[in-house]
C-alpha cells in the first residue's frame, strides 16, 4: 500500500472516530433537550451557554465515580463487555460513504469512505449482530437476575428483528444490484429521474418502514427498549455497571443510533445525494454532499428521539408478535413482489 | 351506574379493526401531538434568576417584629408556643433591667426564642395567637442546610434588623386581622 493512501485513510479514520464520538456525546444532550421540548420544559441549560457543556460535565461525572465490580461477577467478562459494545458500534462506520468522492485538480481522487468493501451492507449486518454480545456478556457477567433478564430480552429481540431487517435490505440490494454501500448510494444519484424519485425510500416505502422499525429495535430504543426498562428491570443489562463502564454502554447506544441513522440515510434517503447536485463539482460538491448527509443523519436521530418521547413501551409478547408474525412475512412478500417486478422489467419471462 | 368523573370510559374487549392493528395511524397521531408540544411555550421558571410571585397568604420564614422605636414587641407570653401544633417554638423569658427600655417594649422579654424550622409546619397559628403582633410569617423561604442543629433558628436570625425592616403589611391584611 502506498504511504499516501495510508496517511489519507489514517486521517479519515481518526476524523470519523472523533466525529462519531462527538455526535454520540451531543446526542445525549440533544436527547435531554428534545425530551424537554416535548414536555414543555427547558432542559439542561446551566453548564455553559444553553447547557452546551452538559455532555462534558456528564462525562466528567462518569469518570470520577467509583469503578465498582460486584464480588460474584465474572470480572474478565464484566470488564470486556462494555468494550465489545463500544467497539462494535464504532467499527460499522468504516463502510459508510460520508460524502461524494473528492476529485482534486491533479486528477487524484479521495474517497470519503474508510473501506469500500463490496459487501458493505453484509459487513454492517454482521457487526450489528455481534453487538448483541456486548449486552449479553454484560448481563451474564453481572450475576444479577435483572441484568440477565435484560440481556435475554435484548438478545432475543435483536435476533428476531435482524431477520426482517435483512430481508428488507435484500430488496434494496436487488434494486441496486450491489451490496457495496457506495454503489447503493450512487444508484440513488440526484433526486428525480425517469418520472419518479431516485431515493429508495420512495421506491420501496414498505422496505423502508420495516428497516426503520427494525433499526429502532436493534438500537434498543423506545418503543422497543425492553432490554433496559427503567421501570421494570431497573436498567436491564447495565444494572450492575457504574462509572465509565456504564458510560461506555450508554455511549455505545448513542453511537449505534448515529450509525443506524447514517445507514438509513445512505440506504433509503440517498446518502450524500441531493436535488440539483449535478451543478456542483470538486470541493463544493464534496462539502455540500457531506453536509447534506449529516443533516439527514441528524434528522433521523431527531426522529428516533421523537418516537422515544411519544410512544409507550411494547409488551414482550407484542414485540415478538410484531417481529415474527407481521414484519417478517411483510418483508418476504415485499421482497418477492420486487423480485418479480425486476424479473419482468428485465425481460426474464419473455425469453 | 353513575360515573364518578366526566372522564370515565366504558372498557370493551372488542376486536381491533385492521387500521388499529396496523398501529401506524395511532403512532402518527401521537407523533403529531408531541410535535405540537415542540412549539408550545414552556412553563419553566428559572428559579434563581426568576422567582414566582407569592400569594399574599403565603407563609414562609418567621420574623420577630420591632415597634416604630426599634423595640422588640415580644413579651415572651408563650401563647405562640402553646398554639404551635408541631411544638416547634421554645422560649426563655427574662425581666427587663433598667436602661434596657430602648431594647424591649414591655417589662418582660424573650431572652431565648427558638423555632425549629424542621418541626415547623408553617400553619401560621403562632401568628394568630400572638397578642402583641410580634411574630409574623413572611414570604421568605427557609434556606437549605446540611446540618440539623442549624435549622433551629434563634433570635439572631428571627428578630428583624432595625435598619432593614421586613414588610409584613400584606400578612396584616389577611385572615383574622382583615375583619378588624
Amino acid at each position: 500500500m502506498e504511504s499516501g493512501l495510508f496517511i489519507e485513510k489514517l486521517i479519515l479514520v481518526l476524523v470519523l472516530f472523533a466525529v462519531s464520538l462527538g455526535i454520540a456525546m451531543y446526542s445525549t444532550y440533544l436527547e435531554r433537550k428534545v425530551a424537554a421540548w416535548f414536555q414543555d420544559r427547558v432542559g439542561p441549560d446551566r453548564a455553559g451557554p444553553w447547557g452546551l457543556l452538559q455532555p462534558l460535565a456528564d462525562g466528567g461525572k462518569m469518570f470520577f465515580k467509583e469503578d465498582f465490580i460486584p464480588f460474584h461477577s465474572d470480572k474478565w467478562l464484566f470488564i470486556i463487555a462494555p468494550g465489545i459494545a463500544m467497539f462494535v458500534s464504532l467499527v460499522t462506520g468504516a463502510v459508510i460513504p460520508w460524502g461524494p468522492e473528492l476529485v482534486l485538480e491533479s486528477g487524484h481522487t479521495i474517497a470519503l469512505q474508510v473501506a469500500n468493501v463490496n459487501i458493505g451492507i453484509l459487513f454492517i449486518m454482521g457487526f450489528v449482530s455481534i453487538g448483541v454480545y456486548g449486552i449479553m456478556i454484560g448481563g451474564w457477567a453481572s450475576n444479577n437476575k435483572y441484568s440477565l433478564f435484560g440481556a435475554i430480552r435484548a438478545s432475543s429481540q435483536m435476533i428476531s428483528y435482524e431477520l426482517a431487517m435483512g430481508v428488507s435490505v435484500i430488496t434494496i440490494v436487488m434494486m441496486s444490484g450491489s451490496m457495496g454501500i457506495n454503489d447503493i448510494v450512487t444508484s440513488q444519484h440526484g433526486f428525480w429521474d425517469n418520472g419518479w424519485f431516485t431515493w429508495y425510500a420512495f421506491k420501496q416505502p414498505i422496505a423502508f418502514l420495516i428497516f426503520f422499525i427494525c433499526a429502532l429495535a436493534e438500537c434498543n430504543r423506545a418503543p422497543f427498549d425492553l432490554a433496559e426498562c427503567e421501570s421494570e428491570l431497573i436498567g436491564g443489562y447495565h444494572t450492575e455497571y457504574g462509572s465509565m463502564k456504564l458510560g461506555f454502554f450508554l455511549f455505545a447506544e448513542y453511537t449505534n443510533m448515529f450509525i443506524s441513522s447514517a445507514v438509513i440515510a445512505a440506504l433509503f434517503f440517498g446518502g450524500y445525494n441531493f436535488p440539483g447536485m449535478d451543478h456542483f463539482s470538486g470541493w463544493a460538491l464534496t462539502l455540500i454532499g457531506t453536509g447534506v448527509f449529516f443533516a439527514k443523519i441528524v434528522f433521523f436521530i431527531f426522529v428516533f428521539m421523537w418516537i422515544r418521547w411519544t410512544l409507550p413501551r411494547f409488551r414482550y409478547d407484542q414485540l415478538m408478535h410484531l417481529g415474527w408474525k407481521k414484519l417478517i412475512p411483510l418483508a418476504l412478500i415485499n421482497m418477492l413482489i420486487t423480485a418479480v417486478i425486476i424479473a419482468i422489467s428485465e425481460g426474464w419471462f419473455s425469453k | 351506574m353513575q360515573s364518578l368523573t366526566n372522564r370515565s370510559k366504558m372498557v370493551s374487549d372488542k376486536k381491533m379493526t385492521f387500521l388499529e392493528k396496523l398501529y401506524l395511524p395511532a403512532i402518527f397521531g401521537g407523533m403529531i401531538i408531541t410535535a405540537k408540544h415542540l412549539f408550545r411555550k414552556n412553563n419553566t421558571i428559572k428559579y434563581p434568576e426568576e422567582q414566582r410571585v407569592f400569594a399574599p397568604v403565603y407563609r414562609g420564614q418567621h420574623v420577630l417584629k420591632r415597634d416604630e422605636q426599634g423595640r422588640e414587641n415580644c413579651t415572651a407570653c408563650g401563647l405562640c408556643a402553646v398554639a404551635c401544633p408541631a411544638e416547634a417554638i421554645t422560649m426563655v423569658a427574662n425581666e427587663r433591667k433598667k436602661g434596657e427600655e430602648h431594647l424591649y417594649r414591655e417589662e418582660k422579654y424573650a431572652e431565648v426564642y427558638e423555632i425549629n424550622m424542621l418541626r415547623c409546619i408553617f400553619c401560621g397559628l403562632c401568628e394568630e395567637a400572638c397578642p402583641k403582633e410580634a411574630i409574623f410569617l413572611t414570604d421568605r423561604i427557609v434556606k437549605t442546610d446540611d446540618n440539623r442543629p442549624d435549622f433551629v433558628y434563634g433570635k439572631d436570625r428571627l428578630v428583624e434588623d432595625v435598619n432593614n425592616r421586613i414588610d409584613v403589611s400584606r400578612r396584616q391584611l389577611t385572615g383574622k386581622r382583615k375583619e378588624k
